[in-house]
């Protein structure tokens, strides 16, 4: 036993370098265990384009198809409601899609590449309910500035029948366009960009 | 004489393991103050819960299959074919909302009494993590049965994280890990529900615990017990107050307090008793509470395509969803209904009253408290009503009382009026002995009338006395407004 005294800053430099190396070699476990919980390869491949034949749609019938697990609606909107859509633009929070999701090519006013085709995925802006669709006018449980559109359940989002969000509900931006195109004149393709917005 | 074996052995472990001591400190040494009144059962009552949970739980993983394509049918195998498993099945999902039920109530207690102040803050702390994980722990185990509910429940509340700024869509995706609620996201939730979660509350309790024995508890008075010598026998109250002397010794015991064991062990199997019979009652005949214990939208199998009409949480996250609904602003919905649970963390340093007890503090204090349980309560049943704008209107209303109790209360409780503390904790009327006054308040609210039955005797038959219940009412409703000054 030498009777010098301790060298306390070789100890401190001991534990320092410790904590350090301790540090980084959990940070590095970190990075698989974190991202472990990532979607996997799998469920990233997922996700195939789905074809939708559209010719036994009649006027103010919608359809819905699962894409990447999530509801599709394809709705066919008849000429009053293409009507009724102009009126609504002071009412809505983004009725020209500035900040809301969509191709370019249904960046307009109705939301679609044609007017009367309108195709979405069904799950709200808001926390991810899927709106139900409420095509009908002034219902009792929506009141009379009820003009036809989908309406959430869970919060109370209002959106209108090209799924642009109204104002003053939670729904921050209008319900997302997934890449579509039409294959024929009845036969589109959701998932699968058109040529111009992917040039 | 010899010692015998089994003395032998229970030596053995004694001199390796100190456990007397940890009985005595726990148990049979800890003193608890003597006044201990029905609000608190509920700490012991909620690990009873939690041990119930644990088994059935455990019983349960024997037979659910965590994979979306097997849940849904593998609870009905449970519920139909298992032996027993209905039992077991509807002990879990009553015991979960009974867990809430004992929680709210049990830190009901800590706002009357003050067991959340000074030198108590890090017990609330640590319950309040306990609420939360609990929280969670009831999340993740309603997507199991992969009903409905389950499925859209999960959405709108990990869609909650995608309302962050700049993170919030990668965090949400990542704690799905697919880009919609599926099968990746049962079967992580399946291990946090059955590993990671109850660990932590484990934890979690044994702090709790550990922090509560190591002030001691608080008691209705809410005011400091003196501690006395410990003379190793008990002294009736009268000799032990001629000591007063305030002493550090560690062997000291606290003046006015009884040892837990067995004063508050056998007070609590009386509470155990009462809460199992309502406990048995709602699993033997009512296991679904008319759709707030078991929703039935949960009884159809997850459907990805179609939200349900209505779709509401859980009675227990109500109050808070409705906080999150009343706001109309994604991101402020959710800092909102966050903040509804981190207020209830900063309680202790909010209230700025001197006394603890509602007893002994002022009006404003009580009255404050009054409006903050309706508008608890309103805002849980406005969760789990459709959103209309009345009810809309009513829910803002609500989340500014609720948020105004708060963040009002270091203004309020500096104004507050209290009364004088006492010096001795106070007498704690017992139930028993109320029963006259309620006899009497009984025979006032009645008259008896004789009257002659078809076979000719005469009985006395109670009929209710519109005078005698009206005076009994404005007496209750007099004191109900002096109790509350």
């Amino acid at each position: 036993m030498s009777n010098q005294g301790v060298d306390k800053s070789k100890r401190q430099f001991l534990t320092s370098a410790l904590t350090v190396v301790g540090a980084v070699g959990t940070g590095y476990l970190a990075v698989p265990f974190l991202s472990q919980m990532q979607p996997s390869v799998k469920a990233m491949a997922a996700g195939a384009p789905v074809e939708v034949d559209i010719s036994k749609m009649e006027s103010g019938q919608m359809l819905r198809v699962a894409w990447r697990g999530k509801p599709v609606w394809i709705l066919n909107r008849t000429p009053e409601v293409l009507e009724t859509l102009k009126t609504l633009e002071n009412e809505l929070r983004d009725p020209l899609s500035n900040e809301s999701l969509q191709p370019v090519t249904s960046r307009n006013s109705v939301r679609s590449i044609k007017p009367e085709i309108f195709v979405a995925v069904g799950l709200c802006t808001h926390l991810g309910c899927s709106p139900t669709f409420r095509p009908e006018i002034a219902p009792s449980d929506l009141g009379d500035k009820w003009k036809g559109g989908f309406f959430c359940p869970c919060h109370g989002s209002w959106f209108d029948l090209a799924g642009r969000v109204y104002q003053g509900v939670p729904a921050p931006t209008n319900l997302e366009i997934p890449p579509y195109r039409y294959i024929t004149d009845t036969q589109l393709i959701v998932g699968e960009p058109t040529e111009e917005t992917t040039a | 004489m010899k010692p015998s074996r089994l003395t032998l052995c229970g030596n053995w472990v004694l001199d390796r393991f100190p456990l007397t001591k940890l009985w005595n400190d726990h148990m049979a040494q800890y003193y608890a103050p003597k006044n201990f009144n029905f609000w608190y059962f509920f700490g012991s009552l909620a690990l009873l819960v939690l041990v119930n949970q644990f088994i059935t739980g455990i019983l349960l993983t024997m037979n659910y299959k965590p994979d979306a394509k097997l849940a849904f049918d593998s609870v009905e195998y449970i519920m139909r074919d298992v032996n027993w498993g209905w039992l077991v099945r509807y002990m879990h999902s009553t015991g979960a909302s009974a867990f809430f039920i004992v929680v709210y109530l049990h830190m009901f207690r800590g706002m009357l009494y003050g067991s959340f102040k000074h030198p108590r803050e890090l017990i609330w702390i640590f319950g309040m993590f306990l609420f939360v994980a609990l929280m969670a722990e009831a999340f993740m185990g309603y997507l199991l049965p992969w009903g409905q509910m389950s499925y859209w429940g999960a959405q709108v509340i990990i869609s909650l994280f995608s309302a962050i700024p700049v993170i919030g869509d990668e965090l949400s995706l990542w704690i799905r890990g697919d880009y919609v609620v599926s099968d990746a996201t049962l079967n992580r939730f399946f291990a946090f529900h059955v590993i990671s979660v109850p660990l932590v509350l484990v934890l979690l309790v044994f702090l709790h615990i550990v922090a509560l024995h190591e002030v001691g508890s608080n008691n209705p008075d809410g005011i400091d017990l003196k501690k006395v010598k410990h003379t190793g026998r008990r002294q009736s109250d009268d000799s032990l107050s001629a000591t007063n002397i305030d002493i550090k010794d560690e062997r000291g015991i606290y003046l006015d307090s009884i040892p837990f064991h067995p004063y508050y062990t056998v007070k609590d199997i009386v509470g155990v008793m009462v809460f199992l019979f309502f406990f048995a009652t709602v699993i033997f005949y009512m296991p679904e509470m008319g759709g707030y214990f078991l929703e039935h939208a949960n009884f159809i199998p997850a459907d990805p395509m179609k939200t349900p009409e209505h779709i509401a949480p859980v009675w227990y996250f109500t109050p808070f969803y409705s906080v999150l609904r009343a706001i109309p602003d994604k991101f402020a919905g959710v800092i909102g209904m966050g903040g509804a649970i981190v207020v209830l963390f900063l309680l202790p340093w909010l209230d700025r009253s001197k006394v603890r007890s509602i007893r002994y503090r002022g009006g404003i204090y009580k009255k404050a408290l009054l409006m903050f349980v309706i508008s608890f309560i309103a805002l849980g049943y406005l969760g789990t009503q459709p959103v209309t704008p009345t009810y809309t209107m009513m829910a803002r209303i609500f989340t500014a009382i609720y948020f105004g109790f708060f963040l009002l209360m270091p203004i309020y409780t500096r104004w507050e009026k209290t009364k004088p503390l006492p010096a001795h904790i106070t007498h704690e009327t017992s139930l028993e002995e109320r029963i006259p006054a309620f006899l009497e308040a009984f025979d006032e609210m009645t008259e008896k009338r004789p009257i002659t039955t078809s076979s000719g005797t005469v009985i006395l038959s109670r009929r209710p006395n519109t005078k005698g219940i009206f005076k009994v009412i404005t007496r209750l409703a007099k004191k109900l407004k002096e109790s509350l000054d």
